[in-house]
């Protein structure tokens, strides 16, 4: 779950660098290694909420669903459609992971202005340049970005807890 | 469809520890059967292997149509069910949790409406139709969890302690819910319980297990008037010591 991400942006770079294995797809430096990157930082952290949210819901809910003449995928669906809340939270929780990533993006991505540049590379560009109101802006509206996301996250949770 | 139960020889251990040690018996259908026992006696076991949820180590569960064999299929499965005697309710409203086994069968919605109405309606649950389940007392949660199965109208029905946290009026409700189940429906009722009342105002045939086994297995009358085994008389003055 807690892979280093600059460690895992360094290896995406090895693989998709054109002397790497991927090389030949020539996707280096362009959003969609900077997606692909993304993906397989959130991935671990969205599967490993959803499971622990998932392995929580009683036996007896499955068992319940099989004796009111569920299948057994029939009865899994079941299962998985009462940890929904928990699952949704998994999904926020990779999101918010997602759009405070630096390291990784930025080798891969190369922090290309108008094209692989985001928020969080600019910010990391301009203050080493000693840009501070534009640092300080983009951080901001960040920062409200995340509280957004953290204040769904919570409401999610909330209604996920019944009784 | 007529449907006939009998298990035999049915064996069970958790961890090496005996739950149920080499049970048989046979079930007429339209009777309403009680199994009785201390705490750990095996009841819940023997009516999960029973309805097919738990395979036994060892024995049979044995489903005949008349007298051809059935095996476990689907379609046998959908025509018993069993209650648990708590939890399993669904994150959802009422109505959904009472509906699911019938849209499972794919029945059309104007039939659904109107049967989870009348069987909501039946548990005194109408007016929570669209409360979410898991917010119900426990005797709400247990009437719905019953209502959920008996608008399956299943050929057997299997109830673990239907009533152990249903109020005193709520318990003669579901009695005489039950009690019109095999009336009507001629529906198989086995059904574990500690409340002895109970078993003399429903059972036809009251089961005693005792650490697993079947110890005496008989009409009502005979089970409270007469029963074989002195460890029968022991247990229903409560004067057994476990
Ligand atoms: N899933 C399980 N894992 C381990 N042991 C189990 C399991 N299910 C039942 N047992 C054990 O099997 C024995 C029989 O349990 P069971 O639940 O059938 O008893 P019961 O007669 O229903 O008791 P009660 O009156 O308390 O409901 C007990 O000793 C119990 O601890
Ligand atoms: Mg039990």
């Amino acid at each position: 779950m807690g892979l280093p991400p600059v460690v895992v942006g360094l290896i995406f770079y090895l693989i998709l660098s054109r002397s790497g294995p991927l090389g030949f797809v020539g996707i280096l430096y362009t959003p969609w290694a900077m997606v692909i990157v993304q993906t397989a930082l959130a991935t671990p952290i969205i599967a490993a909420l959803s499971h622990s949210s998932i392995i929580g819901i009683d036996d007896i809910v499955r068992k319940s669903a099989i004796t009111l003449g569920a299948t057994s995928s029939q009865a899994a669906v079941k299962v998985i459609a009462e940890a929904r809340y928990g699952i949704m939270a998994a999904i926020i929780a990779g999101f918010g992971r997602a759009i405070a990533e630096v390291g990784a993006i930025l080798i891969v991505g190369g922090n290309i202005a108008g094209y692989t540049r985001v928020m969080t590379t600019t910010i990391a560009l301009e203050t080493d340049k000693g840009n501070f109101e534009l640092a300080i802006a983009l951080g901001v509206v960040l920062i409200i970005i995340a509280l957004c996301v953290n204040i769904i996250l919570h409401w999610v949770q909330k209604r996920g807890v019944t009784v | 469809m007529e449907l006939n139960l009998s298990i035999s020889n049915i064996s069970k251990a958790y961890n090496s520890k005996k739950a149920l040690n080499n049970c048989s018996f046979t079930f007429e259908r339209g009777n309403i059967y009680c199994i009785v026992g201390p705490n750990g006696s095996g009841k819940s076991t023997l009516l999960r292997i029973s309805a097919l949820l738990e395979d036994a180590d060892r024995g049979k569960v044995i489903y005949q149509k008349g007298s051809e064999p059935l095996n476990n299929s689907m379609e046998l499965r959908r025509r018993i069910t069993l209650v648990f005697p708590k939890g399993g309710l669904f994150n959802a409203t009422v109505f959904k949790n009472c509906a699911y086994g019938l849209n499972l069968r794919r029945k059309n919605k104007g039939y659904i409406k109107e049967k989870v109405e009348e069987t909501l309606g039946d548990v005194g649950l109408i007016h929570k139709m669209e409360q979410n389940a898991l917010t119900l007392s426990s005797g709400e949660a247990q009437r719905l969890a019953l209502s959920r199965a008996i608008v399956l109208e299943p050929d057997v029905l299997f109830l673990d302690e239907p009533t152990a946290s249903l109020d005193p009026g709520s318990v003669i409700i579901i009695e005489k819910i039950i009690d019109i189940l095999k009336k009507k429906r001629h529906m198989t009722i086995i059904m574990a319980t500690h409340n002895m009342f109970q078993v003399q105002r429903l059972a036809d045939k009251v089961i005693f297990l005792y650490n697993g086994e079947i110890i005496e297995a008989a009409d009502v009358n005979k089970f409270f008037d007469s029963p074989d085994d002195e460890r029968t008389l022991k247990f229903i003055n409560g004067e057994m010591i476990y």
